[in-house]
């Protein structure tokens, strides 16, 4: 394989095709299989939840409030309940005593503050786009034109807006509560017993060593799922059957169960093909419980289906934080403790994990260093803005942000290479496992070697020898070279370790794996695909354990009656937990197997082996007839000469819960040109060398990378959810909210290095949110790099043409003074001003 | 109510809809043609991408009354009778150009479209040929891919 810069493209497309010519042979693990999903994809042949049409159905449109905060004063829904084709008009009043309360799965402390979560508002609406009623009619169409003629009344409300603002309870987004501050959460490493005291690491660089602080604006962000949501719900028979665009059909399952004190047993939850998540699909919806109680109330089938401005406005959002850092160092270039404060934008309501969020980042903020000392605070605050929750990451993209920022910073401010002063500090691979100033232990890694790699692939030495010759003539486009040496805890979770964090759940996942009489295999998985390809990568697995042909195993999921139990997927869990219970299930269909086959080789079941889907005598040498797990799965079905007492059965059930996260990490390298005459920047490289252990399958892995890296750079160039100073989306559609398209984006050069996980026998490591982790920080950096030798420290996300120039018009010459916009302060007052207004824009403070 | 008559995917349909009705929700609900979605409300995402005589138009940007006498082929009459699939679709497959596969009938659409125009594209002229179409799955990278592969296996085809 090649390695020249030159010549990067063509190592993907020559690693490509050496993975394309092994579909025929060798083990199924490893293998870049084409998907099974694909052929019903590319033909059309697909069952989103939009397409159901079921006899009598009638359909949701919903009324939704223009106001951030204001109390509903009247309603008259005389002129829509007479609409041609209206059935029913729901109003908050009507279902006040009926629709529960939203679930909030994460209190994430004892005395955790929450408003009432109700799917329809009844007296008061907390923010732009919730739900006041809605319209049920035979037809789409007349339910919307029937939804335009509800009549509300509004008295408007001060809305509580910005993050810092609102922290101090300037304005109360819920006066009931009393506080905008639903929690504080702390993790202190010296209190945990895990490190040392951070104050007193920065104290001493005060003093003689070095501090960087920084603040630093996540900005929020949707998700943008390409399918809108969608919810039927068939009230006929016996059971409620909700098909569902969700990513958690299980949890989904149970908490509408508990919502509407509804049995458990007479709900059934499909969630058909999905179109993708990135969390946003992690959620118990308003939508949901109201196409719930419509059909209930009706009798008939209901169906909700969201235009793209409603998902904008609605759907959970996500990131939202400032975060305020100090990472203390010696003068020598070692991290000795990093403090980090966090306010968290929770939105107006806390759902399914939205509290959690921020904590899920608390472990991560230390990233790959090993300095001893850290703590995390972090106040979870209350606005009159649509809630956020769980966005692709959750969580570890903001504490992977702003440590990779930081690093970056400490070298600049050494006069150092920034890839020389984390490898400074990191941790070498002959130190794994490795336990965390915050007690986690990380499985495997080898930080050098991925490093090296991307080093390679990237050019590192030739980029910077062209960086330095064009600050040196002065280029009007300088060259910014961005590094990100990123870890992450995935594989969601231990239970024990969610338990402990007060979480509502546990991180199991379930699998069956059931030999048919044929010889066909079933598997059915708990997780519930919705775009990663489990249909393709559990049959490679499944293959190789039980030594049948790919073709033949058949990976069932997304329905609660055949996948009775599950967790479902989010958290890059599904291969390396919901993966490892089908390796579990397979070897229990094994040893199920084992006394029939013992039985019909009239041999000792000890004396058998099981090799390539066959039963052998062990040493019985060459010609001899085994028999084959298909084979045995026939008689067992016959069930005429079993073993005395063996059940004819060769199913099996397996539930795994991880004892620990798997760690996977990488080095990207990201170079862009930045235009310093418009602001304007261009990606010219990225270089992605991920490290997720084993992989089953390449080709998926490859996929999950390169959509990961685009959507964390979208974070950092283009997207952001904006509200003006009413409290309305600004960017509530398409047109303003800006997701990358292909002429925005370039081809990735990836590669991967292997340290096999130990928390699973796969040897596995999740990807699915790893490329949106590590990206943002890359890009952002390289942005910075480019603009150091004009005294710039930081550019505010997300880096459009506009801020990029204003950020360069307010440097000045080579100044370090930045416009306010670019360089986030804390107001005066505001509950976490600790430091001088303009701390952190001169760089570093010896 | 409005009459109309549209060949869609070889078949012609006699219908009467309403003036407002789109062309995307004609194909779905009427039709039954659910292979085309509809991913958003401003014309931004082409999910919706159909072909009008042959050249991609997105379905929820056409009203049903304007493909009256007019030719409709969707992701589903694309495929040969025999089931075989298009260069396009084939490469989309062969390197992974869809993950979740909700942009994928319109991305393929406007692929196929993009192709004829020009069967022999770099991959600049893929980047803006297929900038109306959104994916937030795959970054592109394959999609890319697929179709400058879809285009070395038509050049294959007709040399």
């Amino acid at each position: 394989m090649s390695i020249s810069t030159e010549g990067v493209a063509e190592v993907v497309e020559e690693r490509a095709d050496v993975d394309r010519t092994d579909e025929s042979s060798g083990p199924e693990v490893g293998k870049a299989r084409r998907r099974k999903e694909d052929q019903r994809l590319i033909t059309g042949r697909t069952r989103w939840t939009d397409n159901l049409q079921l006899p009598g159905m009638l359909h949701v449109a919903t009324v939704r409030s223009p106001y951030a905060h204001a109390t509903i004063t009247g309603m008259d829904t005389t002129a829509a309940t007479s609409s041609p084709g209206v059935v029913a008009v729901l109003t908050g009043q009507d279902v006040k005593d009926s629709q529960g309360s939203l679930p909030c799965a994460w209190p994430i402390t004892e005395d955790q503050k929450a408003p009432p979560h109700p799917a329809i508002a009844v007296d008061r609406v907390a923010f732009s786009g919730e739900v006041v009623a809605v319209v049920v009619a035979r037809t789409a169409a007349a339910a919307r034109d029937g939804a335009e003629l509800v009549d509300v009344d509004y008295d408007e409300l001060p809305a509580a807006l910005d993050l810092r603002e609102s922290a101090a309870d300037t304005t109360l987004a819920h006066p009931d509560l009393g506080t905008n501050r639903s929690a504080h959460w702390v993790f202190d490493s010296a209190e945990a017993g895990t490190g040392e005291d951070v104050e007193a690491a920065i104290a001493q660089a005060r003093e003689d060593g070095v501090l960087i602080e920084r603040e630093y604006r996540q900005q929020r962000l949707i998700p943008s799922f390409m399918e809108p949501r969608s919810v039927v719900v068939d009230p006929t028979g016996e059971q409620f059957t909700m098909w569902s665009a969700t990513q958690v059909p299980h949890i989904l399952r149970l908490m509408l169960a508990l919502t509407l004190d509804v049995p458990e047993s007479k709900v059934r939850v499909i969630a058909p093909d999905v179109g993708g998540g990135f969390g946003g699909k992690l959620q118990v919806t308003p939508e949901e419980v109201i196409t719930f109680l419509a059909a209930r109330h009706t009798g008939k089938p209901c169906k909700w289906t969201e235009t793209r401005s409603e998902s904008l406005l609605s759907a959970h959002h996500g990131r939202d934080q400032w975060q305020k850092l100090t990472l203390a160092a010696t003068k020598d270039g070692t991290v000795t403790g990093l403090k980090v404060e966090l306010l968290a934008d929770m939105g107006a309501y806390l759902g399914l994990v939205t509290p959690g969020v921020p904590i899920l980042g608390a472990f991560m903020f230390n990233a790959i260093y090993k300095f001893p000392a850290y703590r995390f605070e972090c106040t979870n605050v209350f606005t009159n803005k649509t809630w956020t929750d769980a966005y692709r990451g959750a969580g570890r993209p903001e504490a992977t942000f702003a440590i990779e920022r930081l690093m970056d910073e400490l070298a600049a401010e050494l006069g150092r290479d920034p890839l020389e002063v984390r490898e400074q500090n990191w941790i070498r691979h002959e130190e794994f496992p490795f336990t965390s100033v915050c007690g986690l232990e990380y499985d495997s890694g080898n930080y050098e070697a991925a490093t090296a790699r991307a080093k390679e692939l990237f050019g590192y030495d030739e980029l910077r020898a062209e960086q330095a010759r064009r600050r040196e003539s002065n280029d009007r486009v300088q060259l910014g070279l961005g590094v990100s040496t990123f870890t992450e805890m995935c594989g969601l979770a231990p239970s024990r370790v969610l338990g402990s964090l007060s979480y509502g759940a546990g991180g199991w996942e379930h699998a069956s794996v059931r030999m048919l009489p044929s010889g066909k295999v079933e598997v059915i998985t708990g997780s519930s695909a919705h775009g990663q390809g489990h249909e393709t990568a559990w049959s490679q697995i499944v293959a190789d354990q039980l030594g049948v042909p790919f073709e033949d195993v058949e990976v069932l999921h997304g329905d609660t009656q055949i996948s009775h139990k599950g967790l479902d997927t989010y958290g890059s869990r599904s291969l390396v937990v919901g993966g490892q219970a089908v390796v579990k299930a397979a070897q229990k269909v094994i040893e199920k197997a084992r006394p029939l086959a013992a039985h019909v080789l009239e041999a000792n079941m000890d004396d058998l082996e099981f090799s390539s889907g066959t039963f052998t005598v062990k040493g019985a040498g060459e010609g001899q007839e085994g028999v084959s797990i298909t084979e045995l799965a026939l008689k067992t079905f016959a069930a005429h000469d079993l073993p005395d007492g063996m059940e004819p059965s060769l199913d099996a059930d397996a539930t795994f819960d991880p004892v620990n996260f798997s760690f996977p990490h990488g080095t990207h390298l990201c170079a862009m040109e930045v235009d310093t005459e418009t602001g304007e920047s261009r990606m010219r490289s990225y270089v992605a060398v991920d490290d997720i252990g084993n992989v089953v399958n390449p080709l998926i892995v490859e996929g999950q990378v390169h959509g990961g890296l685009v959507q964390g750079i979208a974070q950092a160039l283009w997207e952001e959810a904006v509200y003006d100073e009413q409290g309305t989306l600004v960017s509530g559609s398409f047109v303003d909210y800006t997701l990358p398209t292909t002429a925005d984006t370039i081809s990735f050069v990836t590669d991967r290095t292997v340290s096999p996980s130990t928390s699973n026998d796969l040897g596995a490591k999740g990807v699915g949110e790893a490329g949106c982790i590590a990206s943002t920080p890359a890009v952002v950096n390289a942005i910075v790099d480019a603009l150091r030798p004009l005294g710039i420290h930081d550019v505010t996300m997300p880096c459009t043409p506009e801020r990029v120039w204003r950020t360069i018009q307010d440097s000045g010459s080579g100044g370090g003074a930045t416009l306010p916009d670019a360089q986030p302060h804390f107001d005066e007052g505001a509950p976490n001003q600790d430091q001088p207004a303009d701390a952190g824009q001169e760089g570093g403070q010896a | 109510m409005s009459k109309i008559s549209v060949k869609v995917d070889g078949v012609t349909y006699e219908d009467e809809v309403e003036p407002r009705t789109l062309l995307v929700h004609y194909l779905r609900e009427q039709l039954g043609k659910t292979g085309t979605v509809v991913g958003c409300d401003t014309s931004n995402c082409g999910a919706c991408t159909v072909h009008l005589d042959g050249r991609s138009v997105k379905s929820c940007n056409v009203l049903a009354v304007q493909a009256d006498g007019h030719e409709v082929t969707t992701i589903e009459g694309l495929a040969g009778a025999d089931g075989a699939l298009t260069p396009v679709q084939e490469a989309f497959r062969d390197c992974h150009a869809l993950q979740c596969g909700y942009c994928t009938p319109g991305m393929i659409m406007q692929a196929t479209d993009l192709l004829a125009e020009n069967p022999d594209p770099t991959e600049e002229d893929v980047r803006l040929g297929m900038e109306g179409n959104l994916c937030r799955c795959t970054g592109y990278h394959n999609i890319v891919k697929a179709v400058l592969q879809a285009a070395g296996a038509r050049a294959g085809e007709h040399a």
